[in-house]
């Protein structure tokens, strides 16, 4: 086995029918980049000793007391020189991958475009929706600093956000999602067959679902059930539609949806599930969108949510502070208050009895995963698939 | 909506919410990001450069073993070899060179050259 730590090729990422074509130099870009990555989770591990051997120290001396809280820490360590080249680098390389990524599919917009509507063509199972508003809080900065976001269409039906969005996963998490980026999904089917061995949902909600990477193995896992994944963004819906047909998955719709409001009747779903979406929420919508699933879900039913580390009170506040680095730097800012909420009380506001509340700890599954990428790996904080999964069953 | 789109402007958009800067001074930010841009398309090139050998050496054109042991066969190419790294390295420093010829040759500013020149 390798002692080296080295991210898989980017060619061994899962091709499809809506994949955009790739050119030699295009994919060798993301290989520097996916490595660029995990360099520079190690050169972060440095901002630890900076902040433990000069940061601290120095804001001791001057101030006679300890730090207290992440906005001291914040102030005293953005004056830190090894802080600042990492910071920039890491924004930097985030920037790059975003150009890359764009560069790719912008050329090739309209052949993408009508890629997805030939295999969208007369199929009932995506539904869009021009009445569908894309929320403010998905209006106020563009997310994982892509531009225009998941919703901007530069050409009409256009599907580009989607498609950058799939060819970046695998460089921005060095490949640990897998080669279909779909660990996530793949973890919590494994998780629920698992936990719960009898359970027969006939009806899965998936909000927020993007390109529907995740959504795609638990309709995989429960092929006699109706799937429907929502989402605003109806570049990501064509794509995540047209994507699923190619891919021969049948059992899911995709509808356009703001999650805080659907058109749903009372208690229509056995499962609702969420992956890391509701860190790219606001901070009422939150609870509209937990009122929602509470109504829209069966009695007995399950809900999950796959989200970022929850915050603890042993957590230093140095962790606290650089796993909130990607939230205001790589523009997903209300991550950065998510962390006030707990996830038991967002859960019980909207219905769920505190009995009824599981936490869990959860990790992708990687089908890319050879032995390779397992010598000695520093946590990328804001971007290793080490997830925290809560929710209830409804009662 | 257009069809045609201006994708080299639109891949290297902006995106929505200000750009932090981790630098005490921008302009250390700025060459960064351009710096680092080159050496993605360097590793980019190498990567190339990898494929077309790997190329050769399958179709029994050349062996990599050859390639590694390669050294100039006569002075022409020492030379020639050698001229280009020099060239190469006083692209990549040209700020460096400069700055030492006016550390040691202080210029006047253009400003009064053109006071200067005014008077001539």
């Amino acid at each position: 086995m390798s002692t080296r730590n080295l991210p898989p090729v980017y060619n061994k990422i899962a091709q499809h029918a809506v994949f955009p074509e790739m050119n030699h130099d295009e994919r060798a870009r993301y290989n520097f980049l996916a490595n660029l990555n995990k360099h520079l989770a190690h050169v972060s591990q440095g901002n630890k000793v900076a902040f433990e051997n000069r940061v601290a120290p120095q804001f001791e001396k001057e101030h006679g007391r300890k730090m207290t809280s992440t906005e001291e820490l914040k102030e005293a360590i953005s004056k830190d020189s090894h802080y600042q080249i990492w910071s920039s680098l890491r924004r930097s390389t985030m920037e790059m991958r975003q150009q890359a990524g764009r560069s790719i599919v912008l050329r090739q917009a309209v052949e993408l475009r009508d890629k997805a509507k030939n295999l969208n063509k007369g199929k009932d199972s995506l539904i869009l929706d021009d009445n569908v508003q894309v929320p403010p809080y998905l209006l106020a900065c563009d997310n994982h600093i892509m531009p225009g976001s998941y919703h901007t269409e530069l050409i009409e039906g256009d599907v580009t956000p989607a498609a950058n969005y799939d060819t970046g996963l695998f460089v921005t998490t060095a490949g640990l999602l897998g080669r279909y980026s779909d660990g996530g999904g793949k973890a919590i089917v494994s998780w629920v067959k698992k936990t719960y061995p009898d359970f027969n949902p006939k009806r899965i909600l998936d909000i927020g679902c993007g390109m529907g990477h995740n959504v795609l193995p638990i309709a995989k896992a429960f092929p006699d059930a109706e799937v429907i994944g929502i989402d605003t963004g109806a570049p990501m819906l064509r794509y995540a539609h047209a994507r699923a047909m190619d891919l021969g998955i049948t059992n899911v719709k995709f509808m356009q949806m703001d999650a805080a409001k659907t058109s749903f009747e009372d208690e229509s779903f056995d499962w609702v599930q969420s992956t890391m979406f509701f860190h790219e929420t606001g901070g009422k919508a939150i609870y509209n969108i937990m009122n929602e699933v509470h109504r829209v879900l069966k009695p007995k039913g399950l809900t999950l949510h796959i989200e970022q580390p929850q915050y603890t009170d042993d957590m230093s506040l140095f962790e606290k502070f650089i796993r909130d680095w990607d939230a205001l730097y790589n523009n997903e800012p209300y991550w950065s208050k998510m962390h006030d909420i707990e996830p038991v009380d967002l859960m019980k506001s909207s219905g769920f009895k505190e009995e009824d509340f599981m936490q869990i700890g959860a990790k992708a599954e990687n089908d890319l995963d050879d032995g390779s990428q397992k010598a000695d790996e520093p946590e990328d904080h804001g971007r290793s698939p080490i997830w925290n999964v809560f929710g209830a069953i409804k009662n | 909506m257009e069809e045609k789109i201006d994708y080299i402007k639109l891949a290297s958009n902006k995106p929505k919410g200000k750009r932090p800067y981790f630098h005490d001074d921008p302009a250390v930010e700025r060459v960064l990001n351009i710096t680092m841009a080159i050496a993605g398309e360097l590793a980019v090139m190498r990567e190339r450069m990898d494929s077309i050998e790997r190329l050769l050496e399958k179709k029994g054109v050349v062996t990599r073993e050859e390639i590694e042991t390669f050294v100039p066969e006569n002075k022409e190419q020492e030379e020639q070899r050698q001229t280009w790294h020099a060239e190469y390295i006083g692209r990549v420093l040209r700020i460096v060179q400069q700055e030492q010829e006016e550390l040691e040759n202080p210029d006047k500013s253009l400003e009064e050259i053109a006071n200067d020149i005014n008077e001539m």
